[in-house]
């Protein structure tokens, strides 16, 4: 009889549990969310809904108008063609360059390899605004330590190319490249050394090791490693914006679509664009930006979820 | 024949040694170039004044006098300094907590798991740069919210949750913190994305049988979250602490006046004893808090 209610209070316990649980995870979904919705019902109103008392999330009178007004301001397509190549060039430069120097760091010590790292930890730990400055410098007038010069009698100026990315992506020093040579380093550290010496057993060197025995294996963080780098640089504005100041790029696009929507509306000196309307063109121009990322998510969210449980970032 | 062996996996070691050099090379060579020279001529500006002309920099030395200007001189500094400070010291324990709390959440078996973990990383693509700094000045938004009665969103019953809890006797200052991280529950799950997963990675590595036995010995989940759970993870709660903290200090009004300094008004010299106070800030609450949570902190091996 007791052991029955007390089942039974266990029984109800859970049940509240379950409840409690589901109100908030469904709650805080929804505040997730709830941007991304509003954005897209904003997206396809009409001016006329703005005002409406009556249209709160559907639209009255559907209308693409508001696509067709960011997509042209922004130069949409140029746009996400150059965002595309750009983050892909990085993403795939960052990743090979940071999976060399995560593996060269946890399995092939040599001297003075434990104080290099910590100056992988400086590069974390340093914010970015405090190099800035004379990095611009550097691409502004790029010599290469007098190299270029040397050979073609000027400095070039690597501003508004993509080679400020290239470079710094492919020596692993590109955004939040320290984060991705530690997630590297923490996995290649969780491998068993038993693998590797197997490996040398039978006759492989160091690199062979590493491409066919090590990278298949490292699959999970070589997965969350491409996403985070990816998206990283989609959204980044601090370097692209600075890089890249006449570059047709998502991240510039969309920093100068208030100002140009603001002059293809106006007509004339006398400002008679109506605010709401400029920031409902804004919010559609943001969903285009974020679309493909979230399309793209939508595709890998499970080898992302269930490969970054896997990655041993946890060490 | 022994000795020969010796020679070999000597050999074979400084070989591996000699890899492992050229596994990193690229990236010293970026550290160097892109990381270490910048910084010292960062440092180096930050003592000088910078003159740009057609030539290039005419950088003089003058000592600590953009340090000063900064700190006494420049009306917004300061300012920008302390609320940056604020931000993070308010902000990075409610994200971690939050991350961990919701972590346990997305383990635990339910209907919808995978659509749950899917949304709660969502964050970590959508808020960051450019897109969220339009997304402050949305005037949609801010109508949407008005006109849908979404403000009962943010408004829901924090007036009355603040009366009950000053009613349950809690310290005015305690209620503020609470009520105002309810209402500002989108910024902060916004960046927990991240943490959430390094917190949930860390909990699927506590082996099974930790709780099976706690189980059998007779534990509350709540007994088994604080026995087992929260020491196991807690070295990460020190990692989550210093990403949030950094995450924290990527992006904000403070790196902006650094900026705008250097590109708009020209003024390297203090824009870099700007960026270097800044840095040394940063620096210094993180050595703080890693102390003061690594003392708490538990290793398990």
């Amino acid at each position: 009889m007791h052991a029955t209610r007390l089942l039974s209070l266990e029984h109800w316990k859970k049940w509240v549990w379950s409840f409690v649980r589901l109100t908030l995870i469904a709650g805080l979904s929804f505040v997730i969310l709830y941007p991304v919705l509003q954005k897209i019902s904003t997206a396809f109103k009409a001016k006329s809904d703005l005002y409406s008392p009556i249209v709160v999330w559907l639209p009255e009178n559907y209308t693409l108008d508001n696509f067709v007004k960011a997509i042209g301001i922004m130069d949409y397509w140029q746009a996400l063609l150059n965002t595309f190549s750009l983050s892909a060039l990085t993403t795939i430069l960052t990743a090979i360059s940071c999976a060399l120097a995560g593996y060269g760091f946890a399995r092939l010590k040599f001297k003075g390899s434990q104080l290099l790292f910590a100056g992988v930890i400086l590069t974390i730990l340093v914010p970015p605004i405090t190099i800035l400055i004379p990095v611009y410098l550097n691409l502004k007038d790029f010599s290469l330590m007098g190299l270029i010069p040397l050979l073609t009698g000027k400095s070039v100026n690597l501003l508004n190319t993509y080679w400020p990315f290239i470079l710094t992506s492919a020596t692993a020093n590109s955004l939040k490249a320290g984060l991705y040579i530690f997630i590297f380093r923490q996995f290649f550290r969780g491998i068993p050394k038993e693998v590797e010496e197997a490996a040398y057993i039978d006759g492989a060197g160091v690199g062979k090791t590493f491409y066919r025995i090590m990278l298949p294996n490292a699959i999970p963080s070589i997965v969350t490693v491409l996403l985070f780098s990816f998206v990283w640089q989609w959204n980044d504005s601090f370097f692209t914006t600075t890089y890249l100041t006449s570059s047709k790029v998502m991240a510039t696009q969309l920093g100068s679509l208030p100002y140009n929507l603001q002059i293809l509306l106006e007509d004339g000196a006398n400002s008679k664009a109506d605010p709401f309307y400029l920031s409902m063109v804004q919010d559609t121009g943001i969903l285009l930006a974020i679309l493909p990322l979230i399309i793209i998510y939508l595709f890998v969210q499970r080898y992302f979820v269930e490969s970054i449980e896997r990655t041993g970032i946890v060490g | 024949m022994k000795s020969i062996l010796r020679l070999d996996r000597r050999s074979y070691n400084e070989q591996k040694a000699l890899m492992g050099f050229f596994y990193v090379l690229p990236w010293l060579l970026g550290f160097i170039f892109f990381f270490l020279i910048p910084l010292l001529s960062s440092l180096r500006y930050s003592l000088s004044s910078v003159q740009a002309n057609s030539d290039g920099l005419i950088v003089h030395f003058s000592g600590f006098q953009n340090y000063v200007e900064a700190l006494t001189v420049n009306t917004e500094f300061n300012r920008s300094l302390a609320d940056a400070i604020m931000n993070m010291v308010i902000n990075v324990p409610l994200i971690v907590i939050f991350s961990l709390f919701l972590a346990v959440l997305l383990n635990q078996k339910f209907i919808g798991r995978s659509l749950a973990r899917s949304i709660f990383f969502l964050p970590v693509i959508l808020a960051s740069g450019v897109i969220l700094s339009l997304e402050s000045t949305s005037l949609i938004q801010a109508v949407n919210d008005q006109n849908a009665g979404a403000g009962a969103i943010q408004g829901l019953g924090t007036f009355e949750l603040e009366g009950l809890m000053l009613d349950a006797g809690l310290s005015e200052w305690v209620v503020n913190y609470l009520t105002s991280a309810v209402s500002r529950i989108y910024s902060i799950v916004s960046q927990s994305g991240v943490q959430i997963l390094i917190f949930l990675a860390g909990i699927q590595t506590i082996s099974p049988q930790l709780y099976e036995a706690s189980k059998m010995e007779g534990a509350t989940g709540y007994e088994a979250f604080w026995k087992i759970t929260f020491p196991m993870v807690s070295p990460l709660i020190l990692v989550n602490s210093i990403y949030t903290i950094i995450d924290s200090f990527s992006n904000n009004a403070m790196t902006d006046l650094i900026r705008e300094t250097g590109f708009t008004q020209f003024n390297f010299g203090l824009s870099s004893a700007m960026a270097w106070l800044y840095f040394a800030a940063v620096a210094l609450i993180l050595a703080v808090s890693s102390y003061l949570i690594s003392k708490k902190v538990f290793y398990y091996d």
